[in-house]
C-alpha cells in the first residue's frame, strides 16, 4: 500500500509578498474606479438639484404649472416647455415606433444574408450623425422643404384637425423637431429591438411556421408577443433619448413660450430652453429658473433609464444574472 | 388506366389567399422601412456633401475663422480644438473606463456588478445637457470656461461607452486562458494585467474609437464648458477652446450665407472623422474577434 513519501513533506508555501499585494491592490484600484462611477452620478445628481435650489424653493412644484416665461417681469414657469418636449417626443414616438420595429424584424427575420450586414452597419450609422449636424441639415434642408412642400399640403387636406394649423413660414417649429427627432431615435429602437428578435428561440418560429402560419402571422404570434416587454423597453430609451436631446431641437424648433395646438408653430422643449440660453440668463432668477428645467430634465432622465434599462436586463444574458 | 384529373385547384382561394397577401404587404412593408432609414442616411450625407463643396479649399483647413465673420478664413482653430477636447477626455475615460470593466469581469461578485453596471447604463442614457450643466456647476461657476472644464464633461459622455466596450471584449476571453494562468501559479493581478489585457487589446481599442467619434461630435456638453471663445488658433486649455460642434451650432443660428457655407464645411469634417472612425472601429472589432476565435 503506497503512502505518501515522508521525505517529502507538504508545506503550505505562502505567496510572495508582491502577489499578495498586487493582488489587493489590483483589486482596490479596480474597485475605486468603479465605484468613481457610481459617485459621479450621485455627484450629478447633487450638483444639478443644489445649483436649481434657490429656484425649487422659490417656486415649488407651482413652477411645473406655469406657463409664464417672462425674464421682464421676472415670472418663470416650465409648463410650456414641457408641452413642447411632450409633443416633440410624442410625435418622434409615433412615427418612429413602427418604422423600428419594421426595420427589426427586416433585419432579423427577412433580410437576405447579404443585405443584413450592410444595412444593419448602416442603420446604425444613421445613429452616428452627430447631432449639431443633424441639426444643420433640419434647419437648412428639411425645414424649408416641409414649410414649402409638406406642412401645406397637410394644412390644406387635414387642415380640419387644429393640429394641422397654418404651415410656418421658415420651416422651424415642433413639427420639423419632432421629425428631426424621428431620425435619431429610429436606429436606437430598431437595433434594441432586432437583438431582442434575434433571442426568440428558432424552434418557436419555425415551430409556427411548420404549423402553417405565413411569416407574418409568425411574426405576429411568436415574436412580437414574447419580446413585447423588451420592446416596450426599447422605446422608453427612444423616448429617453428624444426628451433630453437639446442641440438638434434647438436649431430647428423656432423657440417660443406659448403653449399652441398647431403642430407646425415654434415651441422649446426643456432642453432646447436650456441650450439656447447658454449665453447667459438676464438674472440670478431667471438662471435658477433655467437651473431648475435642468433639474427636471435630470429626474425624467434617471426615471426612464433606470425603468428601461431594468426592463432589458430580463432579456440581455450579459447584463442579468450570470 | 387514365390519371384523374385534379378537382381542386392548388391557386389559393378565400382565407388562405387574404393571409398572403396580408403578408407580403407586411413584408413589403419592413423592406421598405429598413430602405427609408438608409435613404435618410444617403439624403444627409449627400447634401451636406454637396452643400460643403463650396467651403472646401486649403484656407478652410489651414485659417482660422474670419474675426469679423465675413467670408474667408477657415475652421483650423476648431479642428485643432476640437482633436485636444477629445485626446483629453479619451486620456481621462480610457483608463477608468477599463479599470472598471476589469472590476466587473474579473473581481465583482453578481450582487455588485449589477447596480455598477446599472449606474453605467443610466449615466450612458443621461441628457448630455444635463452633463453640461454639471460640469458648469462644478468646474465653470467661479473659474469661468476652460478646456480641461470641457474635455471633462465629454469624458463623461466616454466614460460608459469605454467601460462597456472593454467589459465586452474582457468577457470574450476565453476561461481557459484565466485557468491557464492560476493553474501555472500565477498570481491573480498577473494573469488579469500580462495575459487576459493584452488579448482585449484590439476590442478596447474599438470601444475607444467608437467613444471618440461619440464624443467629437457632442455639443451640449461643450455648451456651458467650452463654447465662448476667440476665433484664433489656441492651445490653452485653462480658457476655452474653439471646438467644431459648437462652431457649427453658433454658425447655424445665424443669417448670415457665408457663415452657413463654413458650417455646411465644418459638418462635412466632422462627419467625415465620425464615419470613418466607425468604418476604422468595425475593422479593428472584426479583426479582435476572429483573434478571439470567436
Amino acid at each position: 500500500m503506497a503512502s505518501i513519501p515522508s521525505e517529502y513533506p507538504v508545506t503550505r508555501q505562502r505567496r510572495g509578498l508582491g502577489d499578495r499585494l498586487g493582488d489587493h491592490g489590483l483589486k482596490a484600484i479596480t474597485l475605486a474606479a468603479a465605484l468613481a462611477a457610481v459617485v459621479l452620478l450621485g455627484a450629478i445628481v447633487w450638483k444639478v438639484l443644489e445649483l436649481a435650489w434657490p429656484a425649487i424653493s422659490h417656486y415649488g412644484l407651482s413652477f411645473l404649472t406655469s406657463a409664464t416665461w417672462d425674464p421682464v417681469r421676472e415670472e418663470f414657469g416650465a409648463l410650456s416647455f414641457i408641452y413642447g418636449t411632450v409633443v416633440t417626443s410624442f410625435l418622434a414616438l409615433l412615427i418612429a415606433t413602427p418604422l423600428a420595429v419594421a426595420i427589426a424584424l427586416w433585419l432579423s427575420e427577412l433580410a437576405p444574408g447579404g443585405a443584413r450586414g450592410v444595412i444593419g452597419s448602416l442603420v446604425e450609422m444613421l445613429a452616428a450623425i452627430p447631432s449639431v449636424v443633424l441639426g444643420l441639415w433640419g434647419i437648412l434642408v428639411l425645414g424649408p422643404y416641409l414649410s414649402h412642400h409638406l406642412e401645406p399640403w397637410l394644412h390644406e387636406h387635414l387642415g380640419f384637425l387644429p393640429i394641422f394649423g397654418p404651415p410656418s413660414s421658415t420651416g422651424t417649429g415642433m413639427f420639423t423637431a419632432a421629425l428631426i427627432l424621428t431620425i435619431m431615435i429610429v436606429p436606437i429602437i430598431a437595433s434594441i429591438c432586432r437583438e431582442l428578435f434575434l433571442q426568440v428561440p428558432n424552434e418557436l418560429e419555425e415551430g409556427a411556421l411548420a404549423l402553417g402560419a405565413t411569416r407574418w402571422e409568425m411574426v405576429r404570434g411568436v415574436i412580437l408577443p414574447a419580446t413585447r416587454t423588451g420592446i416596450a423597453a426599447a422605446i422608453i430609451l427612444g423616448l429617453g433619448r428624444a426628451l433630453g436631446e437639446a442641440i438638434a431641437v434647438t436649431q430647428v424648433i423656432g423657440g417660443g413660450t406659448h403653449i399652441t395646438r398647431n403642430i407646425f408653430g415654434p415651441s422649446d422643449t426643456i432642453a432646447s430652453k436650456i441650450a439656447s440660453s447658454y449665453q447667459g440668463a438676464a438674472s440670478s432668477l431667471e438662471a435658477a429658473s433655467l437651473l431648475y428645467l435642468a433639474a427636471i430634465l435630470l429626474v425624467i432622465g434617471l426615471v426612464t433609464n433606470f425603468v428601461a434599462q431594468v426592463i432589458v436586463r430580463r432579456f440581455d444574458p450579459l447584463r442579468g444574472a450570470r | 388506366m387514365s390519371a384523374a384529373t385534379p378537382e381542386f385547384s392548388l391557386r389559393p382561394t378565400g382565407r388562405l389567399r387574404r393571409r398572403r397577401i396580408v403578408n407580403r404587404i407586411m413584408e413589403t412593408v419592413g423592406t421598405l422601412a429598413a430602405l427609408l432609414a438608409v435613404a435618410v442616411l444617403g439624403l444627409v450625407v449627400v447634401s451636406v456633401a454637396v452643400r460643403a463643396a463650396p467651403a472646401l479649399s486649403l484656407d478652410f483647413f489651414t485659417q482660422p475663422p474670419n474675426i469679423f465673420g465675413g467670408p474667408g478664413g477657415g475652421i483650423s482653430s476648431a479642428i485643432i480644438g476640437s482633436a485636444l477636447l477629445v485626446a483629453m477626455a479619451t486620456a481621462m475615460a480610457l483608463p477608468v473606463g477599463v479599470l472598471i470593466a476589469i472590476y466587473l469581469t474579473e473581481f465583482a461578485s453578481p450582487g455588485v456588478a449589477g447596480p455598477i453596471q446599472l449606474v453605467l447604463d443610466v449615466l450612458n442614457g443621461l441628457p448630455t445637457i444635463v452633463t453640461g450643466i454639471f460640469v458648469y456647476g462644478l468646474l465653470v461657476i467661479g473659474h469661468g470656461q476652460s478646456g480641461y472644464a470641457g474635455a471633462f464633461a465629454l469624458a463623461i459622455v466616454m466614460l460608459p461607452l469605454v467601460a462597456r466596450a472593454a467589459q465586452e471584449t474582457l468577457l470574450l476571453v476565453p476561461t481557459a486562458l484565466r485557468e491557464a494562468g492560476l493553474a501555472l501559479g500565477v498570481s491573480r493581478w498577473r494573469t488579469v494585467l500580462g495575459v487576459i489585457l493584452p488579448t482585449t487589446f484590439g476590442g478596447i481599442l474599438t470601444g475607444a474609437v467608437l467613444a471618440m467619434a461619440r464624443a467629437a461630435g457632442e455639443t451640449a456638453p461643450l455648451l456651458f464648458a467650452s463654447s465662448i471663445f476667440n476665433p484664433a488658433v489656441s492651445t490653452d486649455v485653462t480658457h476655452a477652446l474653439p471646438n467644431i460642434p459648437v462652431l457649427i451650432f453658433t454658425y447655424s443660428e445665424q443669417p448670415d450665407q457665408s457663415l452657413h457655407e463654413q458650417a455646411w464645411g465644418a459638418a462635412l469634417v466632422l462627419m467625415a472623422f465620425v464615419l470613418v472612425a466607425s468604418l476604422t472601429a468595425k475593422a479593428l472589432l472584426a479583426r479582435s474577434r476572429r483573434k478571439l476565435g470567436q
